[in-house]
């Protein structure tokens, strides 16, 4: 049973089977988000990870899932799922301000989970930390609040062609009420990766703003944030990271990446929905005004005018999803017990395995970098003419689930000049023989379409 | 499932009928679908209140062409109240398939198209809503 324990701090942790040597003391990760492994971690029995996760009890018409649609969300491991059964029945209480044990104790978990996803991306200080309900509102949250106030007429909001309209909207929103230009790094269609010999002429004084996607989750490409980061602070711009794909997949390092604003969900990595978070760095975060107005983020409220609680809780107005935070630290704690370069490891080599026998179907066009160095484990393809829709109703039929359509991304389809994709992503608990079934469905759905 | 992709459907698909667009339509209404960007406009020649010619036009999955294709093939000479009151069950009928909840809206987009090119109306009455 997991219980919680304010002295050791850590006991309502992530308990797992699928770890041997991997966490014991001394063990060192050899490999990095940008140096794949050429061999996974044998440390670790990804089908015993699998066996955490209580969804793949289930079965799809008579069928055992197969699911490949984790870039949309994640499924949830046990310990996860249990927290949140264990909150309601023994620590459930308003968090803040309460005079009695129960809030203190549910206090406690929220400001430890948020101290356990300081951790988990490096962040100097939990203060750096504001849950969210999604990467989303994280984005909205700095272009509603850093975004109005340092963004004027004449400025440049530099983005990609690449983003998830999560990036896209909140943007044009904001140049269109300040009057400022809303540029893009345009998308190499050919290659779907950014063209980054554009960056001189696109990154002027001008730039206030750059936002990017670190993997983008329509094509899997692993973006060159460092260099695009560096660049950006040379002409002063203030750097936007979308880890929603980044941030479950691989070692995410606020501080050795030396961005300013990091935006991910945590429902994509193993936690409930209802649960993200923005990080900032403390400079900027302190400067800036409050998102939502209510209850929990004023120091003093008088008729007329208020006076603002210090971040995190100035922006974090109103009752929060007391619940899904705790389950995302605890998220956390079961990820940084498998190791995160340990869950890169993994995706890096059943991506590789995935390139090889997607290489056997005919017709198959798989569109983003094909080297997987260069890209996460999401990968969008389309099959001769079949149309995404029929290839995801078919694979259904298999017990597989995909997605398929424009991936909240209608600039990068435009720029691919297609309707739409199938996408297929894979997560840490999906094995090789995930692969196998998806390329079965794929000859059948050509069987199906004559292809 | 293979069901799902009759014979019927994909010869619809592949072959659709009355694809193209009028010149001069007295009525016509392009349908996006929201979730799947699937795309069908449909284009009329009406005469006496009665449909003289139709045309559709369109890009997405095989079930919501070859409903539209389908759903051509039953319009001309048929009454304006006629064709209004064909509903998504006439569709389903026609494609001879059982559809999901998720691909309900596939088979009906030419429907709505049509419904909206006829009643002039972005909300008519007798719309099909999924809730």
């Amino acid at each position: 049973m997991i219980t919680f324990n304010e002295e050791r701090g850590d006991t309502m942790s992530a308990t797992m089977t699928g770890i041997r040597e991997a966490t014991e003391p001394g063990y060192t990760p050899t490999i990095t988000a940008t140096t794949p492994a050429l061999e996974r971690d044998s440390a670790i029995d990804w089908r015993v990870v699998k066996a955490d996760f209580p969804i793949f009890d289930n079965e799809v018409g008579g069928k055992p899932l197969t699911y490949l649609d984790s870039t949309a969300t994640s499924q949830k491991p046990r310990v996860v799922i249990d927290t949140l059964h264990e909150f309601y029945s023994h620590h459930n209480a308003n968090i803040h301000r309460g005079l009695y044990a129960l809030s203190e104790e549910a206090t406690a978990m929220y400001e430890q989970a948020r101290a356990k996803v300081a951790r988990f991306i490096h962040a100097r200080s939990p203060r750096e930390v504001i849950f969210t309900r999604n990467a989303t509102e994280a984005i909205n949250l700095v272009a509603h609040s850093w975004g109005r106030t340092n963004i004027g007429p004449g400025d440049t909001i530099l983005i990609t062609e690449m983003e998830h309209h999560a990036d896209i909207v909140p943007w044009q929103m904001l140049a269109q009420e300040k009057g400022a230009t809303l540029a893009y790094i345009p998308l190499d269609p050919a290659t779907g990766t950014l063209q980054m010999d554009k960056l001189d002429e696109l990154l002027t004084e001008k730039v206030k703003f750059v936002g990017v996607v670190h993997v983008s989750n329509a094509l899997g490409t692993l973006n060159p944030v460092e260099e695009i980061i560096r660049r950006a602070h040379e002409v002063g711009a203030v750097v936007l990271l979308d880890g929603a794909q980044s941030v479950p997949h691989m070692p995410v390092d606020v501080q050795a990446l030396g961005c300013d604003f990091l935006a991910f969900s945590g429902h994509k990595m193993c936690a409930p929905t209802g649960s993200g978070v923005l990080w900032g760095r403390r400079e900027l975060l302190a400067a800036m005004p409050p998102f939502l107005g209510g209850g929990d983020m004023i120091r003093r409220v008088t008729m007329q005018s208020s006076t603002y609680a210090e971040p995190p809780a100035r922006f974090e107005a109103g009752t929060p999803a007391i619940a899904e935070a705790i389950g995302l630290g605890v998220a956390c704690d079961y990820l940084s017990a498998i190791g995160m370069a340990n869950v890169r490891a993994h995706e890096v080599a059943i991506s590789q395995y995935a390139l090889d026998r997607f290489a056997e179907v005919p017709g198959l066009r798989i569109f983003g970098p094909h080297d997987v160095a260069h890209r996460g484990s999401t990968f969008s393809f389309a099959l001769a003419d079949v149309p995404p829709h029929d290839m995801a109703s078919i694979l259904d039929s298999e017990g597989i689930a995909i997605r398929a359509g424009h991936h909240c991304c209608h600039p990068t389809m435009f720029a691919l000049d297609v309707a739409g994709t199938s996408r297929a992503s894979f997560y840490i608990y999906n094995l090789d023989e995930d692969v196998d079934r998806l390329v079965a469905g794929l000859h059948k759905a050509a069987q199906i379409f004559g292809v | 499932m293979d069901d799902l992709y009759r014979a019927n459907i994909l010869e619809h698909f592949r072959d659709p009928h009355h694809k193209g667009m009028l010149e001069h339509p007295d009525a016509s209404y392009e349908d996006i679908s929201t979730s799947c960007g699937d795309r069908i406009r449909m284009d009329f020649v009406i005469s006496d209140a009665h449909i003289a010619d139709v045309r559709f036009d369109g890009q997405g999955c095989a079930i919501s062409q070859a409903a539209a294709s389908m759903l051509t093939d039953m319009l001309p000479g048929l009454s304006l109240d006629q064709a209004l009151a064909l509903n998504k069950q006439a569709i389903l009928d026609e494609l001879g398939i059982t559809v999901g909840p998720s691909r309900q809206k596939c088979a009906t987009l030419g429907l709505n198209a049509m419904k909206r090119a006829l009643v002039g109306s972005q909300w008519a009455d007798d719309e099909e809503e999924d809730f």
